[in-house]
């Protein structure tokens, strides 16, 4: 840790690149970190790492306990002990003795099909909106940011009735049509922000060489686009791995839900079956957390993307 | 084709309004001809978004605002037992709804908690992530270790993380009592008490919202150029004038972006408040949402009509804000 105290050896360093930035003639480098100014004394460096300590702490403990709780008999589920009889138990019984499974499968199909569908349609808006220039573009732009702030509330009753007269209730298929409304409208924004910062000489490129605007999307943008249809598709699933609303409402019966309402089963006012949730809790969360690790770097330039531009 | 392609037409749209800046038709008919050409393929790529938010934005948002304008509930709908198909009964009340909604006490004391919730949990996590991002945005030992934690409740779906601090809230058993314990204070009844449970929702959502602060701050610190820093210094700045004339303002197109995104978020976060208290004890953490959520899914008969129209009002109260908020902006020179 003491050997936070002693930065001067990057001093030099930090004039230098200065000069290589000024030739741009953009005021807007792009991430470019400022430099550490001047010393920090040891007793700034041991508060600096205290506060982060303590923030990483609380940070971390609560998906740690959940990790070590799934490991300790139904019984012990409380017990403040790290694990005493460590015990597979819970996953056992989560996986054999419950819908669990199926649950997985509902979330597996409905999140998947979103996620293509979304990631599709939202990668041609986003492109439209970033490359052309046509009438309706702007009232458009105003549709998906204005979508974002639906809440719930107002679309869950009518929703509602309308997959009921389709007879999608409980239907997978009326899960992903609802996503969609969550997932489309900010994924067009993240891809629109992406395509910016593509080349546009790339399309002219293409043009020149024959190919129709939707050519030069397809062949040549959407490969360019990978990192951003990533970022995209994670975020889509996220969303409706998370969900919760809808799922709860419009699905029903134990073999019909999917995990968010699944868990839900193991407790609540009359059963408290900690040992599978927590088990259970923890396979849901393991895959997301490990794909979260490797896009987290790009979910943010995509997040700010859009908003750093304007 | 710079001029009907990428950002920089993009930028000019938004100046000179959509055909402010086409091609002069009558010089060039190709340019014409290829411009139509150009608009049928856009209009073709946003087809499908505008087809979905069309059917199932666009007709339940219209349904909805028509539903809160009658009596619409559970026993009027129509609806299908069995064989038999029951036409709806439920007949228009006009303004009713809305009208008993804005008397009723409830309404005010939900809105009142919705906006302390709103604000407490928006400005906490975004003092919190901008402290941490700031801390992280310098030379340090461990930094990545430091940022990996600190991101780590972002990457746990909600639901889950949400089913974890029930675990540790648990008034009789939870490991927070426990520690409580062991220094001797009592245990607090976490999610039992109107306040500590008000406490409790606030504290759990700050501890999901922190992380997507953090990493946008971050994001925003490391676009603010460094020469920016080097003059500052030069004149003579101290560290705490930096922040506060180089920083701040550098940080504000990311900040005030986040602000906006995560209040609409939080004022509408259903989750966190549905899965850890199920908006009690009574109704005291109850939200605008999660409450006509519960008057169409939980309570009995479902109040079809009454959900709709406090949905409709919680679409108000947000684009009231969102028009006065960009306002607020503009006036000082903001772009979005």
């Amino acid at each position: 840790m003491s050997s936070n105290t002693t930065p001067s050896n990057t001093t030099p360093s930090k004039t230098t690149p200065s000069k290589t930035t000024s030739a741009k003639p953009s005021v807007q480098p792009s991430a470019k970190k400022p430099r550490p100014r001047g010393e920090r004394g040891p007793l700034a460096s041991v508060a600096l790492h205290t506060t982060l300590l303590i923030a990483s702490l609380i940070a971390v403990l609560p998906p740690l306990w959940l990790l070590v709780t799934s490991f300790k008999p139904q019984s012990e589920a409380f017990s403040t002990a790290l694990v005493k009889d460590f015990t597979l138990g819970n996953y056992d019984h989560v996986l054999n003795d419950t819908k669990f499974l199926d649950w997985v499968v509902n979330s597996l199909f409905v999140v998947g099909l979103t996620t293509v569908i979304g990631v599709f349609i939202s990668a041609t808006t986003g492109y439209a909106v970033s490359r052309f220039k046509f009438p309706g573009m702007r009232p458009l732009m105003w549709l998906l940011l204005i979508t974002q702030m639906f809440p719930v509330a107002v679309l869950i009753v009518p929703l509602y009735n309308l997959l009921a007269s389709m007879e999608l209730l409980n239907q997978p298929m009326g899960l992903v049509l609802t996503y969609l409304t969550i997932a489309v409208p900010f994924s067009a924004w993240m891809m629109k922000g992406y395509f910016d910062t593509i080349p546009v000489e790339i399309d002219e490129a293409g043009r020149v060489d024959g190919l129709n605007p939707f050519g030069t999307f397809w062949r040549l943008i959407m490969p360019l686009a990978k990192p951003g249809l990533a970022v995209t598709a994670f975020y889509s699933f996220i969303t409706g791995w998370a969900e919760v609303a809808y799922a709860s409402a419009f699905m029903t019966g134990e073999e019909n839900l999917t995990l968010a309402g699944g868990l839900q089963t193991f407790v609540n006012q009359y059963t408290s079956d900690w040992g599978s949730l927590t088990a259970a809790a923890v396979i849901v969360a393991v895959p997301a957390a490990v794909i979260f690790g490797f896009v987290q770097r790009h979910l943010v330039s995509g997040l700010t993307a859009g908003a750093t531009k304007s | 084709m710079a001029v009907e392609s990428g950002p920089r037409a993009v930028e000019a749209a938004d100046v000179t309004g959509v055909r402010g800046r086409g091609p002069r038709p009558g010089k060039n008919p190709g340019r014409l001809r290829r411009s139509l050409s150009t608009h049928w393929y856009a209009w073709a790529m946003v087809a499908p978004v505008v087809i979905v938010i069309g059917v199932i934005v666009g007709y339940p948002l219209a349904r909805g605002v028509f539903l809160s304008t009658t009596n619409a509930n559970e026993a009027n709908v129509e609806r299908t037992i069995g064989v038999n198909h029951i036409p709806a009964t439920y007949e228009s009340v006009g303004l009713d709804n809305y009208k008993a909604i804005l008397d009723d006490g409830v309404f005010w004391d939900r809105l009142t908690w919705t906006v302390i919730w709103t604000v407490s949990c928006v400005a906490l996590s975004f003092a919190i992530g901008l402290v941490l991002a700031n801390m992280l945005n310098r030379k340090l030992k461990g930094r990545s270790f430091y940022r990996m934690a600190l991101i780590l409740p972002w990457a746990v779906p909600a639901f889950v993380s949400v089913f974890t601090w029930r675990l540790l809230f648990n008034e009789k058993n939870g490991v927070l009592n426990k520690v409580l314990e062991g220094g001797g204070i009592d245990a607090i009844p976490w999610l039992n008490d109107p306040t500590w449970a008000k406490i409790s929702v606030i504290a759990v959502n700050v501890w999901l919202g922190v992380p997507f602060m953090l990493v946008a701050m971050l994001g925003g610190l490391q676009s603010i150029p460094g020469e920016l820093y080097e003059a500052a210094e030069m004149d003579g700045a101290s560290p705490w004038q930096r922040f506060r004339h180089v920083t701040l303002p550098g940080l504000r197109p990311v900040a005030t972006t986040v602000v906006l995104i995560s209040s609409i978020w939080t004022f509408n976060m259903f989750p966190v408040i549905f899965l850890l208290t199920r908006g009690g004890p009574g109704d005291a953490t109850e939200i605008l949402v999660t409450y006509a959520y519960r008057l169409s899914f939980v309570v009995s008969p479902r109040d079809f009509a009454g959900s709709a129209a406090w949905g409709v009002l919680i679409l108000l109260l947000l684009s009231l804000f969102a028009v006065v908020y960009r306002r607020a902006l503009r006036k000082q020179g903001e772009v979005w």
